[in-house]
């Protein structure tokens, strides 16, 4: 019986996680392991099985089989305890819109029962580091893209979470926004949060201390972005993504 | 010189106090591929919505062969193909009555406009009972093209028909554009993908409402007035850290697995041989530095921080 040890320096282990919906395998036994404090790319494409995946790893969804651990709780019984320990942030729903920054940090940081005097230490500290503390009582919705996303990533860590998971963070985002993004992601593992991202972007894959490439609801490399260039023989992750992610996905998916 | 499909001529439109569009000028000649890059919020969508004539300019004017957006909108929806940035295809429907749909909208058989659509259709006509709901990604896309394509339109509109679609699905899509254009149609397309504008024959480098630059790829990227360098190391943020501190520096930004530095045009500033030995003496191990040549990516952020773009 496989048996999670606990500090042992990786904050998500999987051991043939599958999930299954009907007779369709969306996640075929995915082994992997993420350490504290590293940036780990998780790549795929449309419809490789990175979102359910994902959905169970954030404790949103019950795996088939397999034995999932998430900052060191079963995935299986302690949902609510990962999702304590968890950060989420996607391109599509990140802050309410109308509700201005202040109330989107003090709201976000009620959820996790954060303390006002912590909420505002933390929001100012935040928002002081981004140079905006002038915009506390902006309405969301007033705001340039690029700021949104910053303060988007600012409230997804607020209550200091082991793992922070990014769903396309940067879809969209202006070249230098995108940019200082990373800048924020490279500070915030510095500081121990394990950072789970996926993105569009093959440069940004550069960016991750290993990546993974999904195909077809299987992990089919997983390993510094160094070392899958040399294996592959490419001359950038771009083109290990095209090697890899051939098309079989107009097959049959959804 | 070439025969042009439209023209803008100071095109602006605010939404209440919001402006979105600041005064456009800009043309697109036929039979080419345009490209309005740009991030979320520099305008794309209000231009393309009112280069289709589904919304008014708030000044300005714009032609698309030779009709005017305003006067002669009748006129222009039955010779423009437009593929917006939200799916817009009935989900309830199967993928041939949605195409069978948009072609009695226009007034035309499928049949007789099959060799139209044949490339790319023809790639989900297996699929052709399925909801249009139930189709991936790359396939949904496939049928929303099929759809603005089977009235034979002479300009075809695509607004961010890459976005949220994978860096595979990105490159089939765009060698169905490069073989639609072979066709002699005009195609107009907008994308927040950088990489993308080296695919277009010309284009416009979009932010806040404002185009900063237009002109072919080549040419944009030939004009890029600051020597670059490319750094190579395993520390990119020390790298970053240590190279904005030096003097004459005028950026310091992460490319990939590298980092590009752009130096002021003075004799002063550092060569590519005092840039690796300061960091060497700052304690940086190994790394290569080289002369790079600037994309795309280079100029939009060259642009961006060029003061007079600021609002």
């Amino acid at each position: 019986m496989y048996e999670a040890k606990e500090n042992n320096g990786n904050v998500i282990e999987a051991v043939d996680l599958v999930k299954r919906f009907g007779n369709f395998v969306a996640n075929d036994r995915l082994t992997f392991s993420v350490q504290r404090g590293e940036i780990f790319g998780f790549l795929g494409a449309n419809g490789a099985g990175k979102t359910t995946a994902i959905r169970i790893l954030c404790g949103l969804s019950k795996p088939t089989s397999g034995q999932i651990r998430v900052a060191g709780y079963d995935v299986y019984t302690r949902t609510e305890k990962i999702k304590q320990r968890i950060g989420y942030m996607s391109q599509r729903f990140s802050l309410y819109e109308d509700l201005t920054v202040w109330e989107n940090f003090r709201f976000f940081g009620g959820i996790y029962r954060m303390k006002s005097a912590l909420i505002r230490e933390r929001a100012d500290q935040m928002l002081g580091r981004l140079g905006i503390l002038e915009l506390s009582d902006a309405v969301i919705a007033s705001l340039p893209p690029g700021i949104r996303q910053k303060l988007a990533f600012s409230v997804a860590i607020l209550h200091k979470p082991e793992i922070v998971f990014l769903d396309e963070p940067t879809g969209g985002v202006d070249p230098v926004t995108r940019r200082q993004f990373w800048e924020m992601i490279y500070e915030a593992a510095a500081t121990g949060i394990t950072v789970f991202v996926t993105t569009h972007y093959m440069d940004e894959a550069e960016y991750c201390n290993r990546v993974s490439i999904m195909v077809d609801g299987k992990i089919e490399a997983l390993d510094t972005p160094e070392q899958l260039k040399k294996t592959y023989n490419a001359g950038s992750m771009n083109d290990v993504f095209l090697k890899l992610a051939r098309r079989n996905e107009e097959q049959m998916k959804e | 010189m070439p025969e042009v499909s439209i023209t803008g001529e100071g095109v602006g439109k605010s939404y209440g106090t919001t402006t979105a569009l600041k005064s456009l000028d800009f043309t697109v000649n036929k039979g080419e591929v345009f490209g309005f890059i740009g991030p979320d919020g520099a305008g794309k969508t209000t231009l393309f919505r009112i280069l289709t004539t589904l919304l008014l300019p708030g000044s300005g004017k714009v032609r698309v062969e030779g009709y005017d957006v305003v006067k002669d909108y009748r006129i222009l929806r039955r010779i423009l193909g437009y593929m917006p940035g939200r799916f817009s295809l009935y989900h309830d429907l199967s993928v041939e009555e949605n195409l069978r749909f948009f072609a009695g909208i226009f007034g035309v058989d499928v049949r007789e406009n099959y060799h139209l659509v044949k490339d790319i259709y023809g790639q989900i006509e297996p699929f052709a009972k399925r909801k249009a709901g139930k189709l991936s990604g790359g396939m949904k896309q496939k049928l929303a093209l099929s759809c603005a394509l089977i009235h034979e339109p002479v300009v075809l509109v695509l607004d961010e028909p890459t976005t949220g679609v994978d860096a595979v699905s990105r490159r089939e899509f765009w060698e169905m554009l490069m073989r639609l254009k072979t066709g002699g149609i005009t195609i107009v397309v907008s994308t927040p993908y950088m990489d993308e504008a080296m695919r277009c024959d010309r284009v416009a480098l979009m932010q806040q409402g404002n185009i900063m630059t237009t002109g072919t790829p080549q040419s944009i990227t030939a004009a890029f007035p600051h020597k670059i360098y490319r750094i190579k190391g395993s520390a990119a943020l020390n790298i970053l850290s240590l190279t904005r501190k030096m003097k004459h520096i005028r950026s310091a930004e992460l490319f990939g697995d590298a980092v590009h530095i752009s130096t002021e045009n003075t004799d002063q500033a550092p060569t590519a041989a005092e840039i690796s030995q300061y960091l060497s003496a700052q304690g940086l191990g190994r790394h290569i530095i080289s002369e790079a040549v600037a994309g795309i990516e280079d100029c939009f952020i060259d642009l961006m921080k060029q003061p007079d773009r600021h609002v």
